[in-house]
């Protein structure tokens, strides 16, 4: 199942999942029933910004206001491959 | 505070058996066989809370409140407090029986993430017949206000012959409750179970059949539930990577504070396991002699010890290599390359030629009252 992610959507972490930073690692994981994830520094932010809130459009735009030397494309292609990661595995609440 | 276990060893996951009592005696128990009437004293609520910051601090982030029935400890909303006070995932393994709404309420206050709730099959019969009880309505009324209060839900069904042709309809009920998962484990042939097994162990064409089902409706609710389905070791021909390894990723505690690195170990001969009322659960976890025993894999002998699996299934399963053999250094009979594996293959030929065998059934007596500490 890899069809986009549309611009419009509004990503939210799915209830099962907890975001927590790890001290132990110095980093950021999604916990879930029976498991966790330990993220990347930047999947850590692109997770913390999937509140339903923001649209897929804002959170890119965010993410590049916070790192204007990146280009916007590739950021927008890191968030949609992320996101289509959690889907898969369900720890997005439906689209 | 005391500095985290390397990471090699650094446990993800504490499972608090918080009680051997519950209101069912399941044929496939993963409690002791040999311990089933017996009354140790339960650890009292100030130990487990213990035991839980302990466990925070080797590194655990999961916390699975089971038994038993949990729900037999008035503590439990206290425990699940102070679980999300260390910023624990916690999941509660429960049967569901006994359970009210406004304690499953509390529980949710108290910062439960998760309900995993465990059914029989999609009758009452199956019930009685499997758990010694009925139940079936009170436990669908529990998946109901779980759902209700947004927790999320996994739907627990232990599979075996006399109920793995249900996957459609088990299905249905996981799609029609909303449940977040929908776990098909297929039984784990020790302990209680292995005294059933004759009863329980499917023939190969229902695991087929199973895996078929199970693999078509995982990728047709992809993103919506999640299915767990693991073809089961007797079927595989490769072990079961038993506990991610054992004493490596997982704490198990007993009822009376044994620290244990999964549900059986304790029938192992010689293994010194210690009880967290002696000492505590961070210097157990790092030089316990019995969670020594089996870490890494020093311990291999040939097959696995040259094999190249060896790093992803941890050599199997002591317990089934010991129960199966009587040698718990012995290669998981599961594995096809095992020198013992003809012990499953028979198994799964009775299987297959003793359909309805009038076996007789082994039931847990289970202990009624905790004995007081």
């Amino acid at each position: 199942m890899t069809t986009p992610i549309p611009e419009q959507a509004r990503p939210k972490l799915a209830r099962k999942v907890r975001l927590r930073f790890d001290r132990h690692s110095n980093a950021h994981w999604l916990l879930y029933p029976e498991r966790g994830m330990k993220l990347s520094a930047s999947a850590a932010s692109i997770a913390a910004l999937c509140t339903g809130a923001k649209t897929l459009q804002q959170i890119v735009d965010e993410l590049h206001a916070g790192a204007p030397g990146a280009s916007r494309e590739q950021i927008a292609q890191d968030v949609q491959q992320f996101l289509r990661a959690l889907r898969d595995r369900s720890l997005l609440e439906p689209l | 505070m005391e500095s985290p276990a390397s990471d090699r060893y650094r446990p993800l996951t504490l499972v608090a058996k918080l009680t051997y009592r519950c209101p069912l005696r399941c044929l496939y128990c993963s409690n002791p066989v040999e311990r089933s009437g017996a009354t140790s004293p339960e650890l009292t609520q100030p130990h487990w809370e213990g035991v839980l910051s302990d466990a925070e601090s080797l590194g655990v982030v999961q916390v699975h409140f089971t038994g038993g029935e949990p729900l037999l400890r008035p503590d439990l909303e206290g425990l699940v407090a102070h679980a999300r006070g260390l910023g624990l995932y916690s999941s509660l393994i429960t049967s569901g029986l006994g359970l009210a709404r406004e304690r499953l309420q509390q529980l949710a206050a108290a910062g439960l993430d998760h309900v995993q709730v465990s059914i029989q099959g999609m009758s009452d019969a199956d019930g009685v017949q499997i758990a010694g009880r009925a139940g079936l309505p009170q436990k669908l009324r529990v998946m109901e206000w779980v759902r209700a209060l947004e927790l999320p839900l996994t739907i627990n069904v232990v599979l075996h012959r006399h109920n793995i042709d249900q996957i459609p309809q088990l299905i249905d009920l996981a799609e029609r409750l909303g449940a977040e998962r929908l776990e098909l484990a297929n039984a784990q042939y020790l302990g209680w179970a292995l005294a059933n097994r004759e009863y329980l162990l499917p023939d190969d064409a229902q695991i087929e059949r199973a895996r078929d089902q199970a693999n078509a409706a995982r990728e047709r609710l992809r993103g919506r539930m999640e299915l767990l389905f693991v073809l089961p070791d007797y079927h595989a021909g490769v072990v079961r990577a038993c506990m991610s390894g054992w004493a490596s990723r997982y704490i198990v505690v007993s009822p009376d504070g044994m620290v244990l690195p999964c549900h059986q170990a304790h029938a192992l001969p010689g293994l010194a396991f210690e009880r967290v009322t002696e000492r505590s659960l961070t210097a157990i976890w790092r030089d316990n002699p019995g969670l020594e025993r089996f870490r890494g894999e020093s311990w291999m002998a040939d097959p696995c010890r040259s094999c190249e699996r060896r790093s992803q299934d941890f050599g199997g399963c002591r317990c089934q290599a010991f129960q199966l053999t009587g040698r718990m250094d012995a290669t998981d009979p599961a594995c096809k390359l095992a020198p013992d594996h003809d012990l499953i293959l028979r198994a799964r030929d009775r299987a297959r030629a003793a359909p309805d065998a009038r076996v007789q059934l082994r039931y847990r007596r289970v202990p009624r009252e905790p004995a007081a500490r």
